[in-house]
């Protein structure tokens, strides 16, 4: 993608946001049960569907960069990994901040927090062995695998709450509980913010990813020039 | 490709029996932290019985990466693992026979260390042998396999040592949750049931799925 359309992407993120913000804070009542801290919920689930859409999206493009041997997929693949991996700390430290105030300590070794911990330890690794292994063609092989593997991780996380008795909260979104659960504002609000960091993640992952085939460019012609 | 992965096993078992390099030096770290235990807190009151799974299982995982660690680096003199990829065995015979041969491994460990807790922290493990063996054998299976397949990523790493723990522990988690879960509940003689099965699917289930995706990707790792 060009220069001028990633801007404009990226304008209308940062529009869609402030709009959201304004009727997060200006429109929508506080919350009957918890008060004003809810709508750190605002940001939270899209913030772990953002991870989840990234980490899915790097298992395809890791998927697809093995099995086409194309490094463009490789590169993808890592710049939606490290995308994800910074909504993953985003999801969990506003999550902590609403456990503290609602719960009043800020973790607890439930199912759902312990295996959103693993994940983000998982794609660390993920992240960590890239920079140990110099062959870009082992390195796309392996690190795309372990993309795979780590996967897992994240449909863990995600069905946690329906095979363990947690105290992270049980599904609150309609496609989940069939609705009556969520007042209708407040669940749209939860998508509308979810749109407005997907657009901010594609502007993400699109720049991270243009940094990486250009990394890559200049590390072939570096061996390149060794070579001769 | 059963056959092959028997061959494997074979040389695998019989390499590791003549230097005892791996084995011997996993028992003796594995009886070290089970001493090292007893000063982490009061070897003798009750409260170990609700930990025991989780020491052993913690105890488990650490020499039994170390175990597996070795099994691609024992293949690196003399370019071994070059010729066995050339050779007819397929990758995942490979990766059969050496999960086999590190299961092997692990469970020797285990025949030692769990008659030695038993006695040092004064807990009969062995209440339910029929439901311990299954327990074992399962969860040793999760760290076997994940252990291997990732031992074989990262057998070209400058830094395997450290990395292997890096990316195995979180990931065989699931697997040893349920272990710890499951032994703390046979050390107090009773049988698993009702919600605690739970454990039990979760373990298998593990096994299930990182046995055939690791199966599936073995190709792409090893062959260039």
């Amino acid at each position: 993608m060009n220069d001028k359309v990633l801007l404009a992407l990226g304008v209308a993120s940062a529009l869609y946001l402030v709009r959201n913000l304004y009727t997060m804070f200006m429109v929508l009542p506080d919350e009957a049960a918890q008060g004003a801290i809810y709508r750190i919920m605002f940001f939270h689930i899209p913030s772990w569907f953002t991870c989840f859409a990234c980490f899915l999206a790097s298992g395809v493009a890791s998927a697809f960069a093995i099995w086409k041997k194309n490094f463009k997929g490789d590169s993808f693949a890592v710049a939606a990994t490290e995308v994800g991996l910074a909504f993953t700390f985003i999801g969990l430290a506003t999550g902590m901040i609403w456990a503290k105030i609602i719960w009043g300590i800020w973790w607890t070794w439930d199912a759902r927090l312990t295996w959103a911990f693993i994940t983000a330890l998982t794609y660390a690794g993920y992240l960590m062995m890239r920079n140990m292994i110099d062959d870009p063609s082992e390195r796309m092989r392996v690190t795309g695998v372990l993309s795979i593997f780590s996967f897992t991780s994240v449909v863990i996380t995600y069905k946690a709450i329906d095979w363990w008795r947690t105290q992270h909260p049980g599904a609150i979104l309609s496609f989940r509980t069939g609705g009556g659960n969520t007042d209708p504002a407040m669940e749209s609000m939860i998508y509308q913010n979810w749109y407005a960091l997907m657009l901010l993640t594609v502007v993400l992952v699109m720049l991270r990813f243009r940094q990486e085939e250009t990394r890559r460019e200049i590390e072939g012609m570096r061996r390149l020039a060794f070579t001769r | 490709m059963l056959r092959m992965s028997w061959m494997v096993f074979l040389k695998d078992v019989r390499m590791e029996f003549r230097g005892k390099e791996a084995i011997n030096a996993s028992l003796a770290f594995a009886l070290v932290v089970l001493i090292l235990f007893s000063f982490a807190f009061d070897p003798t009151s009750e409260q170990i019985r609700e930990i025991t799974g989780g020491l052993l299982w913690i105890l488990f995982a650490f020499s039994g990466v170390l175990l597996v660690n070795r099994s691609f680096v024992r293949e690196q003199s003399n370019d071994c693992l070059d010729i066995l990829l050339v050779s007819k065995v397929p990758a995942s015979a490979l990766l059969l026979g050496k999960t086999l041969a590190n299961l092997l491994f692990i469970a020797l460990v285990q025949v030692v260390c769990l008659p030695v807790f038993s006695l040092l922290y004064n807990i009969n493990l062995f209440q339910q042998p029929v439901w311990l063996m299954g327990i074992c054998l399962l969860a040793s299976w999760a760290i076997a396999i994940l252990g291997t397949v990732f031992a074989a990523m990262t057998v070209n790493l400058r830094l395997r040592e450290l990395m292997l723990p890096v990316i195995v522990y979180p990931m065989i988690i699931p697997a040893l949750a349920a272990a710890m879960q499951l032994t703390n509940i046979i050390a107090v003689g009773k049988v698993p049931e009702g919600d605690d099965l739970i454990w039990v699917r979760l373990l298998v289930g593990f096994d299930v799925i990182f046995t055939t995706l690791s199966i599936g990707l073995i190709d792409t790792i090893l062959v260039d």
